[in-house]
């Protein structure tokens, strides 16, 4: 039995029990599976994208099975501020103590700047986490985490109305993800989460068209992992302020080895869809792989390589 | 929801393409109508849903049409395998909101939640009358064994081969059965006509493609008479009002 190691992790004044995270839009508001799973094995929960107003999102089919991942076009159905703000992010309060992060889209700067300022004001949210990499929105999402400039705007706007700590997530679907990173950084932000889905494709050959409504959609799962790990290297490495890693982590291993690259917490994403349990058996796998690995706390690998 | 291991007693061909697969687990199972399961198949990355045609007590009954890949490796899978379920899901019919008598309508596998939804209706002292469509004769399933629960069962063929030649509307016009409430289950313009064409209260089983299977990720999402709701999860059965067409 392996009762001594420290899985918590430190970040911008935030403890996580645990590094462990389900990245946002594979979770819900985390209510959904109150009943499923105990929520507060998690060290964090990344809530659902969240508009001013409630979208419906994209038609269906919204999801594309590929080999070693998914296409999804969910395109950031949601309730809207006002309700993430008032009732889900109150109700998941209310049964979990872990870090709660808003995850907060736009379509213009001074929605981003709106919605921050709104989640700001509730005393449930822990970390606002600004996406401006959803690739499945147009005029809006990943516009703005695909060009320096545009990134910096949006972290400076949403770093004026909130205390709280800003991570800005950002899109692999650049050619050069370190520059968008530093602009993020030197716009004040707090810490980077990456990556978000990757833009792709399928095709339905008997149909002869596009498997996913929207024709294009962003792929995630496992087969995502190097290319992301990659980006986490880069990042982590090249910014002074803390990464959240995000794509195609599976297992325990995988936490790990984010975690080496140089994130500080680390999300799982399209593994929820498969497995809803996912979450909490990476917590539970820990703490035996630290024993086999000679880690005695996850806070001291972070960035070692 | 709850994830378990279960295992194939038997996986056999029934009709064209459709296979009837029966599941064993430790311990007991409880599952209404309407709801379903998500099954890990290995080598594929998302489950697939499957509606539950019986319950058992230790046990399910499902049926699947091979349509793709996951269904063609599932079809070839021998009894003793092992599979991962995600049970039970979605939100299920409504028998209880039957008065006496039932019209349950299933267009190709559609009858196969129908068969369940027979026996609740019947252990709560109701009558059902069945109406199947299919395109063929050797696309019939369920048939056989809806009556021998005593539910009186009406095919119509696209063909006519067996039964009414025509929609399962037409079957229906044909047949005139008696009945308070009716549940159906199918492609989706054979559903829309059968609302139009039915006066009573009615309940309507969606199918979209699923992510997670389970309510979080808003994967299957459908625009309803009362806003967006999940398939998997605020369905997959519906009240006839609730749909959008």
């Amino acid at each position: 039995m392996v009762t001594d190691k420290q899985l918590s992790v430190g970040l911008c004044g935030l403890t996580f029990k645990n590094p462990v995270v389900p990245a946002s839009g594979t979770f819900g508001f985390g209510l959904e599976l109150a009943n499923s799973l105990d929520l507060n094995t998690l060290g964090g929960i990344s809530l659902k994208g969240t508009t001013r107003e409630a979208r419906f999102g994209n038609p269906t089919p919204r999801i594309a099975e590929c080999t070693a991942g998914m296409i999804n076009s969910v395109g950031l159905q949601n309730p809207g501020i006002e309700v993430l703000v008032n009732d889900k992010a109150p109700a998941l309060r209310r049964i979990y103590g872990g870090v709660i992060i808003a995850n907060i889209s736009g379509y213009s700067v001074e929605e981003y700047a709106f919605n921050c300022a709104r989640a700001d004001a509730c005393p449930a949210i822990d970390l606002l986490e600004v996406n401006v990499s959803c690739p499945n929105v147009h005029g809006g999402g990943m516009a703005f985490g695909t060009d320096p400039k545009s990134a910096a705007a949006v972290t400076a706007a949403v770093k004026a109305v909130t205390r709280k700590p800003v991570f800005i997530k950002l899109s692999p679907n650049v050619t050069d993800i370190v520059s968008i990173a530093r602009a993020c950084e030197d716009a004040g932000a707090d810490g980077i989460t990456l990556v978000n889905t990757f833009l792709g494709m399928r095709i339905d050959i008997r149909k002869r068209k596009p498997v996913i409504a929207n024709k294009m959609g962003g792929f995630s799962g496992p087969a995502v992992f190097p290319v992301a790990l990659r980006m986490v290297w880069q990042v982590a490495h090249a910014c002074g302020i803390p990464v959240m890693g995000c794509g195609g982590v599976q297992r325990a291993e995988d936490v790990i080895e984010m975690m080496m690259a140089g994130a500080t917490a680390v999300q799982v994403g399209a593994e929820n869809l498969r497995n809803p349990m996912a979450c909490p058996e990476i917590v539970r796998a820990l703490p035996a792989l630290m024993d086999t690995l000679g880690i005695n706390s996850l806070q001291e690998i972070i960035g070692i390589v | 929801m709850q994830k378990r291991i279960f295992h194939i007693e038997c996986n056999d061909p029934v009709a064209r393409d459709t296979f009837r697969l029966v599941l064993r687990t430790d311990g007991p199972v409880l599952v209404r109508s309407g709801q379903f399961v998500d099954i890990a198949l290995p080598g594929f990355f998302l489950r697939r849903p499957i509606s539950v045609s019986d319950c058992l007590p230790d046990g399910l009954v499902l049926y699947y049409k091979v349509v793709g890949e996951g269904t063609r490796a599932m079809s070839e899978m021998v009894p003793g395998t092992e599979l991962e379920l995600l049970e039970p899901l979605g939100s299920g019919f409504h028998p209880e909101k039957c008065r006496e008598s039932a019209l349950l309508i299933g267009g190709g596998l559609g009858a196969a939640p129908l068969y369940l939804l027979a026996k609740e209706l019947l252990a709560q002292g109701k009558t059902a009358t069945a109406v199947l469509g299919f395109n063929k004769a050797d696309e019939i399933c369920l048939a056989e064994e809806l009556r021998a629960l005593g539910v009186p069962v009406q095919i119509a063929t696209m063909d006519g081969s067996v039964g009414t030649k025509g929609f399962v509307t037409d079957a229906i016009a044909a047949v005139r059965p008696a009945f308070d409430r009716f549940y159906t289950c199918g492609p989706l313009p054979m559903m829309k006509a059968v609302c139009a064409a039915l006066d009573a209260p009615g309940e309507v089983s969606l199918e979209e493609r699923m992510g997670c299977g389970a309510g979080f990720c808003y994967g299957c999402s459908v625009q309803t008479a009362g806003g967006p709701r999940r398939v998997c999860a605020d369905g997959p059965v519906f009240d006839k009002e609730e749909v959008i067409w």
